[in-house]
């Protein structure tokens, strides 16, 4: 299972702007980069990185190889009602990672 | 320990990965029109309310980071749509391409890039009216992206 972290307050004023950063564990190999031998190490990527706030979509990204390795995502939200926020990667060779976070509107 | 003929193929592939094409230049700048003109499509893109912010030297262009930010009220009437980011000198010209809504309440995001080499780099915004915006930023790259294998 690869490794995801998430970074979401744990309690904000209703309306309030949050800011969630996102890392993913992954090489994100370019496809580009050859061997000692000059094969070609094929592409292995996370193509695209979905946010859900309590079932609806706020926000969504897709990788391409010039990202770096580990990839690191910051985006805000707004702190609308209480509930989680659910991430989902997704990308080459059938790679899925999930992860939530809990979030207290006040 | 190499071998003699790990070695051998060594300078073969190396030879190989050196010689580019003598015009990689245009082709690159025709890829990134490409890649440009497939996001907006036949619309005028306008410089201004993009702020992208990534060092203008760049050590290290195996993690790059970078910002983008868009003036918007970001109200479900006026809101930014997409955000995306090119490069000029990477063998694919695309790096990221970000939706959003009215709902991310603010229009900035922060992430880290690969960067080829020296050149430039472009983030576009795509608002909710339909009409495109840009910053483009020249960075100096001094240790290349994608690089480390092969050529040294």
């Amino acid at each position: 299972m690869a490794r995801v972290v998430v970074n979401v307050p744990a309690e904000a004023k209703r309306g309030e702007v949050i800011e969630i950063r996102t890392l993913a564990g992954h090489p994100m190999e370019t496809g580009f980069r050859r061997t000692q031998l000059g094969e070609l190490i094929p592409r292995d990527i996370i193509r695209s990185l979905v946010c859900t706030y309590n079932g609806v979509e706020v926000f969504r990204a897709d990788f391409h190889p010039a990202m770096a390795a580990n990839p690191l995502l910051t985006f805000t939200t707004v702190a609308a009602e209480s509930g989680t926020l659910e991430f989902r990667w997704t990308g080459d060779n059938g790679f899925s990672a999930t992860q939530t976070a809990a979030i207290k509107v006040l | 320990m190499i071998t003699r003929r790990a070695f051998l193929l060594l300078g073969v592939v190396g030879t190989a990965h050196a010689q580019l094409p003598p015009n990689i230049g245009e082709i690159r700048k025709k890829a990134l029109d490409e890649a440009i003109r497939k996001v907006v499509g036949s619309n005028p893109v306008r410089q201004g309310r993009v702020k992208l912010d990534l060092p203008p030297l760049i050590d290290n262009g195996n993690t790059v980071p970078l910002s983008v930010e868009v003036q918007s009220p970001m109200t479900a009437a006026d809101h930014v749509k997409a955000i995306h980011v090119f490069t000029e000198k990477n063998p694919q010209p695309y790096v990221l391409s970000a939706y959003l809504g009215p709902r991310a309440g603010r229009a900035r995001i922060a992430t880290r890039a690969r960067i080829a080499d020296t050149g430039i780099v472009t983030a576009i915004a795509q608002m909710s009216d339909g009409s495109f915006w840009s910053d483009s930023v020249k960075v100096i790259v001094t240790l290349s992206a994608c690089l480390e294998e092969g050529l040294i």
